[in-house]
Order: structure tokens, then C-alpha cells, then sequence
């Protein structure tokens, strides 16, 4: 689904990403840990198609498309959606029309006529259910006076209304209380299916202990310098980024 | 000699350009030391013509109250002149450029020239409900006019037949009072000019439902036109108005509109003033509206600007008695080369006012916007609560906004606050809104919706505010 090759990326001419590998099959859950300032942020960044990210060198290739050349509702219309670490609160617009217009926007890119508002009320409120969000938070405007925890669910809403084929959780978890972050996980989980694919990005296991990712990598100065199963997370939690850091400093130095 | 500009090096200026003017167009130079007055009046401004007119103006109805207040505004113009440059208040707005041409001011057999058609163009929404007073080149025209509130309610009479008639104390009482507060020359010219406007009174305890639409109609098919509108509105004690303005050219020659609405609010009583501005590119215009709180009182003002050449408003509060509150909203959206300077005054010269202002504005292309906000608070004016904020989203690297709060207190005990802000769409927002698959276009227009949509929202008017609505998002979509 997703292949990331060789991806180069800087922001302010300093080259944050040096050379990302990774290849996310439709059904598979992978997550990205790595220490601060390592690039997972950036990653997302640039896969979402964040301006001031420029990618230098490689390529992304999403369901047969260079996603590199399309613009980021182009991105998300072919079925990328990336959940903001900080989603951002913008006043005077409310969540429902929003939806709906980034819905039909989707809809008519695919060809597809508009939900009629009938239509559109019965997948909310399915959604509503799905993912546990309180309705009148639809009403306000987008993330406007929310709490931290009702800013990432609303992040979750949105995904299971839009369906993506691909979602990035971009640190998701930070900043959610314990029943905010099952509440968000449930959501996360009840929207797996074989067809989709999810990129957790974060710092911590406790997500993970409920998302069950397929693949765990970790990302260090702008590589990804270790793969493995959900295990690795667990030994990362268990003995920090260091050791990982040790062996890469011995593997350099060989 | 009469000095008819701010100073006299404008004046050696003029000359000079004036020069080179002629110099360049191979005419005849006709600029010397003694026809140089000449040259001047036909570049600045024809003031024969103007002073023909007046003087034909207080000849019709000599040694009446109006007759007086124009004579003292026609000696303050021929003193003054027209704003310049050079003047604070008039720093960014250049309106004397706008003189160095031919204007007719009202002549009545111009009249009869506009259509039902005309008027059916420019009807606001909600017309069905309201009492429509239409105005041709400045004047009131009763005959094209529909009154639908009752006269116990409401009285709508020509301004020259109140100050001769019942009315006669209260057109003495309040008529002319900006002059005190706005003495520059534009302003005096209307003053100079006080004929044809209206006169509203609204009866005690009068709540009145159909709101009034004012529409100012310039006619300017074959001559430039200086429309000079001046009225008087009284609202007596624990009555409500609801007072809208809107104004159209029609003809391709330019029009200038030099309004003075002078608005005089009594105890209980609630006032509503909305003013929108969507004219042509040729239409420009300074309108002083000028709002007297002379017992505890309730004011909303909204000033829409979408369209127009260049344009001044004047919106003043004037805090005349103890615990008056007063909101006022301003929205400019502007495009091209439109000019649009609101000037705001709150004049805090009793205690425990409340006032809040909030002015935003979105301007592309060439266009400038310019904002000023004077709040005073006098030294009996203790526990005074005045806020001011103005918004600018900048569109365009060729758009500019010039926005200066200023603030003068001279009590101990007031709460006031002023903010500007100045910057561009924010680009966090823009990105989220393109992440959920909204195109660019349609993510700028939907913040700047949101962004205009807390002024529009106090419209109270329904009809009205859903033709804003619809007006503004036509707008944000076609620009996007």
C-alpha cells in the first residue's frame, strides 16, 4: 500500500530525515517509536504534505500513486489521513459542516454525488457510537475550547467518518488521561480491517499494548536503524532508546 | 484672500504640478501670478460653483435655525479647506484627490430620472417589512419613499419642515452637534450644504417593528455627483429603532457621498445602525454617523463594507449620560483598489459606560484598509468599561492596513482595552482543513467565513444578516 524509499526530507535547509525505508502492506499495523527529535514527527509531516517540508531525495508511492507530486487534499482523498499530535482549534468553522465538506469533497474527487444530509446524519451518528465522541462537540466549532482528550478523539471521529486507507497517528497518545487513551484505542481498533493500514507514531507502549502493532521500528537521527515485532517495543520500554543507540554507535564504529 | 487648503505650500504645489501639467500636454501654459486662482479652481475644486449654490441655498429660507448652521459651516470650509495628508485624522486617506474634478450637487428635476427599477435594484432584504426612504443625489424623495410604521409611531418628515414646524425645538436642540466633535472642511461642507434630508422621531415607549431602510441613490449618468445627505434622528424615551443604509450609483461619471447622520438616543431606548456599503469602483464617500446616548441608553452599530472606491466612515458614540452601553461591529472586505478608513470615536464623558468595539477586515489585491479607534474617558467618567480590537488578514503582498488604537484617559477608575492584529490566514488551520481532502480554495474561503462570521452574526436583522451571509460567502468563494 504505502513504500517509502530512500526519503530524504529538510525543513529550513537542515536535513531531519536521511534516508527512510518502509513498506506498509493494507491490514498491517506499524508503529514508529524513536527518542525526540529523531524525525517521526517529520515523517508524518511529509507524508501528509506539510509545506515547509522539502524531500530532497526518494520516493512515496501510496496505492500505485507518487504521493510526493499531489497536494495534501489530493493525499487525503486517496485515503491518507494523518492524525495531528496537536489538532488545531479554528474558531467560527463548526465540526459537522466541516465534516461533511471534507466528506463530499472526497466523495466528488472519487466521482461519487454528495451525501444528502439525511444520509450524512445516519453515518454520524454511527460514527458517534463507534468512537465514543460526545455529539454536541459536533455542534462547536473544530477543537475550539476542547480538552486535550476530546481534541484526539475528535481526531478519531474524523478518521472513522472519512475511512481512510492509511492512517498516521501522530503521537496521538500524548496528553490523553487512561480512559481517554482506551477510549481513542478502541476507536483505533474497531476501524482495522484487512483493507486498511495504520502508522502509530509514538513514544510509548501504552498505546501499543492496545493497538497490538504487526511491525515495531524504531527511528533514530532521521533512520529507521531497527525493525522488529511488538517485542521490540516492549524491550524499548524496558531498557530505553540507549541500548539501541549503543549498538548503533558499535555497528558505526565497525 | 481665501485660503481654501490646509496650508500653503499645497497650494505651490498644485501650481507646479499644474505646470508641468500643461507643459506636458503641449497646451498653452496658463499658470501665472494672476490666473492662478483659475487653474485652481478647475483642478481642486470648483468653488464659484459651490459658492453660487450655497448662496442660492440661503437665499431660498433666510434667518432660520438651519439657515445659521450653514452659514457657520460654509465659513468653517472656506477656512479650512479639505482634509489633507497633513491632518492626523486624514493621514491615510486622501479624499482632496477626489475634488479635482467637476461635481453637481442635488438638483431636484434630477429626480424624476430614477425608476421604480432603480430602487427595486438596490431593495435590501426584509424591504417588505421596513419603511424605505429614498434618497436621490442627497435629497429625501417622499414621493418614491413607502412609510409602513404608524405616524403615532413614527414620524418621517423633510429636516426643513421640522425645524419650521412642531418639531421646531428639537431640530434646534440637536441638529449640528457632530460639528463640535468632527470640524474639518469635508465635514462643514455638508453642513454648508444642510438641505433636503430627513427628520425621524420616534414617539415615546414606541418599539418600533419595521425597521427603516435608507437608500442613497447617486445619480450619475451625466454629470460627477456630490451627494450631501444630512438627517436628524430622535428617539424618545424606551423606544427602539432599527436604522439600516445602503447606497448605489447608477451612470458611469463618479459620485461622491458627503453624509451626516446625526442620531439622538434618549433614555431606555435602543438603537440599532447598520450601514453597508457594496457601491461601484466610481462611488466614493465620507458618512459621519454620529450617535448621542443623551440619557442610559442601549446603541448597536454595524458598519459592512464589501465595495467601493474610496471610503470614510465616521462612527461616534457619544456618552452623554451615566451607564450607556454601546456595541460596535465593522466588516470590511475589500478587493481591487477600494480604499475603506473607519474612524471610530467613543467619547466617555459620563460614568459607567460600557462599549466594545470590534472592526475586522480581509484585504486583497491593491486594497488598503485603515483603522482608527479614539476612546475617551473624560475625568467625570469613573468606572468606565470601553474595549476596542481590530483583525486584519492581508491576502495580498499589495494590500496594506494601517491601524492605530488610541486611547485617552483621564479618570482613575476605568477599565479599557485595545488590541490590532494584522497578519495572514493562519497556515496551521489551512493545512488541517487540507488534510481532511478541502481543497485549497475552499479551506481559505472557510476560514475567512469563520473569521467575518462574529460580525455578522450581529446583524439582528434576519433577513438582512442572511443576505450578508450570502453576500460575503459569494464573495470569499469567487476570491479563493
Amino acid at each position: 500500500m504505502l513504500s517509502i524509499k530512500n526519503v530524504h526530507a529538510s525543513v529550513e535547509g537542515k536535513e531531519i530525515l536521511k534516508g527512510i525505508n518502509l513498506d506498509v502492506n493494507a491490514g498491517e499495523v506499524h508503529a514508529i517509536m524513536g527518542p525526540n527529535g529523531s524525525g517521526k514527527s517529520t515523517l508524518a509531516s511529509v507524508l501528509a504534505g506539510r509545506e515547509e517540508y522539502e524531500v530532497t531525495n526518494g520516493s512515496v508511492e501510496f496505492l500505485g500513486k507518487d504521493i510526493l507530486e499531489l497536494s495534501p487534499e489530493d493525499r487525503a482523498r486517496e485515503g491518507l489521513f494523518l492524525a495531528f499530535q496537536y489538532p488545531v482549534e479554528i474558531p467560527g468553522v463548526s465540526t459537522t459542516n466541516f465534516i461533511k465538506t471534507a466528506l463530499n469533497e472526497k466523495r466528488k474527487y472519487h466521482g461519487l454525488e454528495p451525501l444528502d444530509a439525511v444520509s450524512f446524519m445516519k453515518l454520524m451518528k454511527e460514527k458517534i457510537k463507534l468512537v465514543e465522541i460526545d455529539k454536541s462537540l459536533l455542534t462547536r466549532s473544530i477543537n475550539e475550547g476542547f480538552s486535550g482528550g476530546e481534541k484526539k478523539k475528535n481526531e478519531i471521529f474524523q478518521m472513522a467518518m472519512l475511512e481512510p486507507k492509511l492512517t498516521i497517528l501522530d503521537e496521538t497518545d500524548s496528553g490523553l488521561d487512561i480512559d481517554a487513551l482506551r477510549i481513542v484505542a478502541n476507536g483505533v481498533n474497531k476501524l482495522r480491517d484487512e483493507n486498511r493500514a495504520i502508522i502509530v507514531i509514538t513514544h510509548y507502549q501504552r498505546l501499543l499494548d492496545y493497538l497490538q502493532p504487526d511491525f515495531v521500528h524504531v527511528l533514530v537521527n532521521g533512520r529507521i536503524v531497527k525493525s522488529g515485532t511488538k517485542d521490540l517495543a516492549l524491550e524499548l520500554e524496558e531498557r530505553g532508546y540507549d541500548f539501541i543507540k549503543d549498538e548503533l554507535s558499535l555497528s558505526e564504529a565497525v | 484672500m481665501v485660503k481654501w487648503l490646509d496650508g500653503l505650500e499645497s497650494l505651490v504645489r498644485t501650481r507646479i504640478e499644474n505646470y508641468y501639467l500643461f507643459r506636458k500636454t503641449q497646451k498653452p501654459i496658463r499658470v501665472n501670478l494672476c490666473n492662478s486662482w483659475q487653474v485652481l479652481k478647475m483642478e481642486k475644486i470648483d468653488l464659484e460653483y459651490f459658492g453660487e449654490k450655497f448662496n442660492q441655498l440661503q437665499t431660498q429660507d433666510p434667518g432660520t435655525y438651519i439657515n445659521n448652521i450653514r452659514k457657520e459651516g460654509f465659513s468653517t470650509f472656506n477656512k479650512k479647506g479639505l482634509p489633507t495628508y497633513k491632518n492626523e485624522e486624514w493621514k491615510y486617506t486622501g479624499i482632496s484627490n477626489l475634488f479635482k474634478k467637476e461635481y453637481h450637487l442635488s438638483e431636484d428635476e434630477l429626480n424624476l430620472r430614477i425608476s421604480k427599477t432603480d430602487i427595486d435594484e438596490m431593495r435590501l432584504p426584509g424591504y417588505e417589512n421596513a419603511n424605505e426612504l429614498v434618497f436621490v443625489n442627497g435629497r429625501y424623495v417622499a414621493e418614491l419613499s413607502t412609510i409602513r410604521s404608524a405616524e403615532s409611531q413614527l414620524v418621517v418628515i423633510p429636516l426643513e419642515e421640522a425645524a419650521n414646524g412642531i418639531y421646531k425645538d428639537v431640530v434646534s436642540e440637536h441638529l449640528g452637534k457632530s460639528n463640535l466633535f468632527i470640524n474639518d472642511g469635508i465635514h462643514a461642507l455638508n453642513t454648508s450644504f444642510i438641505y433636503g434630508g430627513v427628520f425621524i422621531y420616534v414617539n415615546k415607549k414606541q418599539v418600533i417593528e419595521n425597521p427603516v431602510y435608507l437608500y442613497h441613490i447617486s445619480d450619475a449618468r451625466e454629470n460627477h455627483i456630490l451627494a450631501q445627505p444630512r438627517s436628524l434622528v430622535y428617539v424618545s424615551d424606551s423606544a427602539k429603532l432599527q436604522l439600516v443604509e445602503t447606497y448605489k450609483t447608477i451612470g458611469a461619471m463618479d459620485s461622491f457621498t458627503n453624509e451626516v447622520f446625526e442620531i439622538v438616543v434618549n433614555a431606555n431606548a435602543i438603537v440599532e445602525y447598520y450601514k453597508f456599503q457594496n457601491d461601484t469602483s466610481n462611488a466614493s464617500q465620507v458618512g459621519t454617523t454620529h450617535i448621542r446616548q443623551i440619557g442610559k441608553s442601549y446603541a448597536h452599530t454595524l458598519v459592512a463594507s464589501l465595495d467601493g472606491g474610496m471610503i470614510r466612515n465616521n462612527t461616534n458614540i457619544i456618552m452623554e449620560a451615566a451607564g450607556n452601553e454601546a456595541h460596535m461591529y465593522g466588516l470590511y472586505l475589500l478587493k481591487g483598489d477600494t480604499h475603506v478608513d473607519n474612524h471610530t470615536l467613543v467619547d466617555n464623558r459620563m460614568p459607567n459606560c460600557f462599549s466594545n468595539e470590534l472592526y475586522k477586515g480581509v484585504v486583497d489585491d491593491r486594497s488598503t484598509g485603515v483603522f482608527s479607534g479614539k476612546i475617551y474617558v473624560r475625568p467625570d467618567a469613573q468606572k468606565t468599561n470601553a474595549y476596542q480590537t481590530n483583525n486584519n488578514i492581508l491576502l495580498s503582498d499589495a494590500a496594506s492596513v494601517n491601524t492605530k488604537p488610541q486611547l485617552e484617559i483621564f479618570a482613575d477608575d476605568v477599565k479599557c482595552s485595545h488590541g490590532c492584529t494584522v497578519g495572514r490566514l493562519d497556515e496551521e488551520a489551512l493545512f488541517y482543513l487540507r488534510t481532511r481532502g478541502i481543497s485549497k480554495e475552499h479551506a481559505q474561503a472557510m476560514l475567512l467565513q469563520a473569521f467575518a462570521s462574529s460580525i455578522v452574526e450581529q446583524i439582528k436583522i434576519e433577513p438582512l444578516r442572511n443576505y450578508a451571509e450570502e453576500l460575503i460567502v459569494d464573495r470569499l468563494q469567487a476570491q479563493s
